[in-house]
C-alpha cells in the first residue's frame, strides 16, 4: 500500500523524523481552519499518489487562512493524471537552502535492504539515477540493523558516501537512524524523503516523502487499516476486498475469473491477444479465486463481475489441480443457483482443463446453464469470449 | 536423477497438524513421498494417523532430523509464525526447506534469508508463497498435484503455481524430471538461476521450461546466466503483458513499477540470448514439444 504525503508525514513524525507542521483537509473550510492552526504562510498541496502535481497546479502557496481556503477550493476536485484530488495537505513553509535525497528500500535483486542518498535532491530519483548515477550513493543495510537499529557507523558511512556537507552530516545521520526505524517498525518496503532540505537557519527537515507498506504485514499493524484510501477505491474493488477476493479492475469488456495469480495474469494476456481480432476488446478485470475454488467463492466472483457494467462477456478459466474440475463445475452450477436470475445475463465461456476435466465438462453439459458454453482450450476459449464481447 | 528432491528424500512437515498441512501431507504420502514426521512442539511424542499411516510428531526440526534422518522440510505454518519456522529449520541445517505459506511479510523473508547466509547457507530455501517441487514418480514436497504427469526429461522452473500445473499438463506425454515452483514473492530463496544451474548439471534433464511473470528483474538475470552457462535448450514464457503499472497482480511480487519489471523487457532479454519465448502457455508448450521431438 502506497501512502499519501500527509500519511507519510504523520508516520515520519511518529518515529522522530524531523518534519514541518502539517494538517490534512477535505474541504476549503477545513483548509482554512488548518491554516489558522498552523499560522503564517502555508503551502496547500494536492494529495495524490502520482508525481508531477506541482506542474499540474496542485501545489500553491497561501498567505493566510482565507487565502488557504481559496487555494484549497481550486485544488480539491482537480484531476491530476487521472487521479481526483479528494484531500489537500496544508504545511508550514520553510526557507530552503539545499535539497537532498534519502531513502531505504527493499532490494529485490539482492534479497536485502538498501540505503540510497544523494545531495542532488528535489528531482525524481529515477532522473538522478540516469543523469548523475555517481551522485547517488547506494549502501546495503545488513540484517543486524534489523534488531539493533541503524548503527551510527552505518549512518555515517551513508552520509560520507553521498558527500553530504560537514555541517549537516550529524543531522542527516540522525535523520537516517529515525527513518530506518520507520522502515523496520512499520514494515515498509520503501521510505523515501525527497526533498530532505537544509533550511536557511541550518536545520534538516523532511519536506516531502513516500512510504509504501507491506500488505502482508498488516496482521501486526492494526493501525494500517485506517491508512487505506477508501475515497479513491474502485467500488467493485472495495466490494471484492470485503469478500476477500483478489480482484483488480481494468478497463476492458471481457470479465475474467481464474484460479492462481499466474494463470489469471496469463489469461489477461491471451484475451487481449484474442481481442485484437475482435474489435480490440480487452480484459475487464483480474480475479484470482485461488486454488480452492469453492462454490461460494465462485458465486462471489461471478457476482462482482456480472455487476460490472463494462463487462459484456465472461471467461472462466480454471485449471483443475488440487481442486479437480468436477468440483469446480459443481461450484459453477451452485454459483448459478446462489445468484438466481442475475446469472445468465451475460454470456459465460468456461474452459476446464486438468484433473477430471472430462467429468467437469459433462457436469456443465448436463446442467444446461443459461448463457454458458464450453471451449476446451485456453486460447480457443479466450477467442470465443472476445468474440462474444465484441458482438454485444 | 532429478534436482533437489529424489525418491530417497526424507520429508518432514512443519505445521502438519493444521488443516492445510494435514490435507497436503495426505497428498504427499499418496504420491509416494517418504514422509517421516511432523513438527509441533505442543504435540511432540504423539503420532498422527494420516490415512492409515502413523506419522510421528516431534518437538523440533532438529529432533526430527536426528531421529529420522530427514533432509527436507515442508512448511505450512501461518504467516505470523513462518519466520520462526524458517529460522528453526535453518538452525537445524536441514538441506532443503520448502516454504508453502502465502502472505509472509517481506521483512520476515529477507531476515530469514540473511540469517541463512550468515549461517553459511547450508539450507536451500524454496519459496515462500510457492507450490513446492515435484520429481514425478519419486517424491513430492509441497502442493503440486502429483497426478498431472509422469517422470520424463523436461525440467520446469516457475514463479507461478497454476502455470506450473498448466505446463505440466500440456506436456504430460513427455513428463518431467523435476518441476520447481519458486514462488511469486518479492524475496524468495531459490531463484530461476539456481534451478537452471541444477537442471544443466542434471543428466536426466534434456530441456528446460522457464516461466516468469512481471515484477523484479529475475528473468533478465536468468537470461544473462543462460547466455554464459546453459547449453541445454530453454523455452520461456512470461505472464503479465497487459498488466497495468502500479497494480499488484495477485502475487506480492507481481507489480510493474515505472519501466522496471515489464513482461516485454523480460521477453526481450530472454530472446536476446536465444531462448524461444511462447506468446501463450500453449504456444510455449508447442515450442518445447518441437524441441523434445527433435532430440
Amino acid at each position: 500500500m502506497d501512502l499519501f504525503e500527509y500519511q507519510a508525514r504523520d508516520i515520519f513524525a511518529k518515529h522522530g523524523v524531523p518534519v514541518l507542521g502539517g494538517e490534512v483537509a477535505e474541504t476549503p473550510e477545513q483548509a482554512q481552519a488548518a491554516a489558522e492552526k498552523l499560522g503564517g504562510r502555508v503551502v496547500v498541496k494536492a494529495q495524490v499518489k502520482v508525481g508531477g502535481r506541482g506542474k499540474a497546479g496542485g501545489v500553491k502557496l497561501a498567505d493566510g487562512p482565507a487565502d488557504a481556503k481559496e487555494k484549497a477550493a481550486a485544488i480539491l476536485g482537480m484531476d491530476i493524471k487521472g487521479h481526483t484530488v479528494h484531500k489537500v495537505m496544508l504545511a508550514q513553509t520553510a526557507s530552503i537552502e539545499a535539497e537532498y535525497y534519502v531513502s531505504f528500500l527493499l532490494d529485490r535483486s539482492n534479497r536485502t535492504f538498501l540505503a540510497m542518498a544523494s545531495v542532488e535532491g528535489g528531482m525524481e530519483i529515477e532522473e538522478i539515477a540516469v543523469s548523475k548515477p555517481e551522485a547517488l550513493a547506494k549502501i546495503p543495510v545488513d540484517a543486524a540493523a534489523y534488531h539493533e537499529g541503524l548503527s551510527p557507523e552505518l549512518a555515517e558511512e551513508i552520509v560520507k558516501a553521498a558527500n553530504f556537507p560537514h555541517h549537516v552530516a550529524d543531522q542527516v545521520a540522525a535523520t537516517l537512524v529515525t527513518l530506518w526505524d520507520v522502515f523496520v517498525k512499520e514494515d515498509a518496503t520503501l521510505v523515501e524523503v525527497n526533498p530532505l532540505v537544509k533550511t536557511t537557519d541550518g536545520k534538516i527537515v523532511a519536506l516531502d516523502g513516500k512510504v509504501s507498506l507491506d500488505d502482508n504485514a498488516s496482521f501486526r499493524h492494526e493501525d494500517h487499516a485506517e491508512l487505506e484510501d477508501k475515497a479513491s477505491a474502485d467500488p467493485l474493488e472495495a466490494k471484492a476486498k470485503a469478500k476477500h477476493l483478489n480482484y483488480v479492475k481494468l478497463d476492458g469488456e471481457v470479465g475474467i475469473i481464474g484460479n492462481g495469480a499466474g494463470l489469471v495474469m496469463s489469461t489477461l494476456d491471451v484475451v487481449a491477444y484474442a481481442g485484437e481480432k475482435h474489435g480490440g476488446v480487452k480484459p475487464a478485470n483480474f480475479l484470482d479465486i485461488g486454488g480452492g475454488a469453492s462454490a461460494e467463492v465462485m458465486a462471489n466472483g461471478l457476482d462482482i463481475i456480472l455487476n460490472d457494467p463494462a463487462v459484456k462477456s465472461v471467461f472462466v478459466n480454471v485449471f483443475g489441480g488440487i481442486t479437480a474440475c468436477d468440483a469446480v463445475a459443481n461450484g459453477i452450477v451452485q454459483a448459478f443457483e446462489l445468484l438466481g436470475a442475475a446469472a445468465g445475463t451475460k454470456p459465460l465461456v468456461v474452459r476446464l482443463d486438468g484433473n477430471n476435466a472430462e467429468l467437469g465438462r459433462q457436469i456443465l453439459v448436463d446442467a444446461k446453464l443459461p448463457g454458458v458454453e464450453q471451449v476446451d482450450t485456453m486460447d480457443g476459449a479466450a477467442d470465443r469470449a472476445a468474440e462474444l464481447a465484441n458482438a454485444r | 536423477m532429478a534436482i533437489f528432491l529424489t525418491e530417497n528424500s526424507k520429508v518432514i512437515v512443519q505445521g502438519m497438524t493444521g488443516s492445510e498441512g494435514m490435507k497436503h501431507t495426505k497428498r504427499m504420502l499418496a504420491s509416494g513421498t517418504k514422509i517421516v514426521g511432523g513438527v509441533n512442539p505442543r504435540k511432540a511424542g504423539t503420532t498422527v494417523d494420516v490415512d492409515g499411516v502413523d506419522v510421528p510428531v516431534f518437538g523440533t526440526v532438529a529432533e526430527a532430523m536426528e531421529k529420522t534422518g530427514a533432509d527436507v522440510s515442508v512448511v505450512f505454518v501461518p504467516p505470523a509464525f513462518t519466520k520462526a519456522a524458517m529460522i528453526e529449520a535453518i538452525d537445524a541445517e536441514i538441506p532443503l526447506l520448502v516454504v508453502i505459506t502465502e502472505g509472509v511479510p517481506v521483512h520476515d523473508t529477507a531476515e530469514a534469508w540473511a540469517y541463512n547466509l550468515a549461517k553459511g547457507a547450508k539450507t536451500r530455501v524454496i519459496g515462500p508463497n510457492c507450490p513446492g517441487l515435484i520429481t514425478p514418480g519419486a517424491s513430492n514436497a509441497g502442493i503440486i498435484p502429483a497426478t498431472i504427469t509422469k517422470a520424463g526429461k523436461i525440467g520446469l522452473v516457475s514463479k507461478s503455481g497454476t502455470l506450473t500445473y498448466q505446463m505440466m499438463y500440456e506436456l504430460r506425454d513427455f513428463g518431467f524430471s523435476t518441476a520447481v515452483g519458486i514462488g511469486g514473492d518479492p524475496v524468495i530463496g531459490t531463484t530461476h538461476i539456481d534451478c537452471l544451474q541444477a537442471f544443466q548439471d542434471d543428466p536426466d534433464t534434456a530441456a528446460i521450461v522457464m516461466i516468469g511473470e512481471i515484477g523484479g528483474d529475475a528473468e533478465e538475470r536468468a537470461a544473462a546466466y543462460i547466455k554464459e552457462h546453459i547449453t541445454k535448450p530453454v523455452v520461456g514464457y512470461v505472464a503479465g503483458f497487459t498488466a497495468p503499472e502500479g497494480k499488484t497482480m495477485g502475487h506480492a511480487g507481481a507489480i510493474v513499477s515505472g519501466s522496471a519489471g515489464t513482461a516485454a523487457a523480460k521477453q526481450e532479454a530472454l530472446e536476446a540470448v536465444g531462448v524461444k519465448v511462447g506468446k501463450t502457455p500453449s504456444a510455449t508448450a508447442q515450442l518445447m514439444r518441437e524441441i523434445m521431438q527433435a532430440l
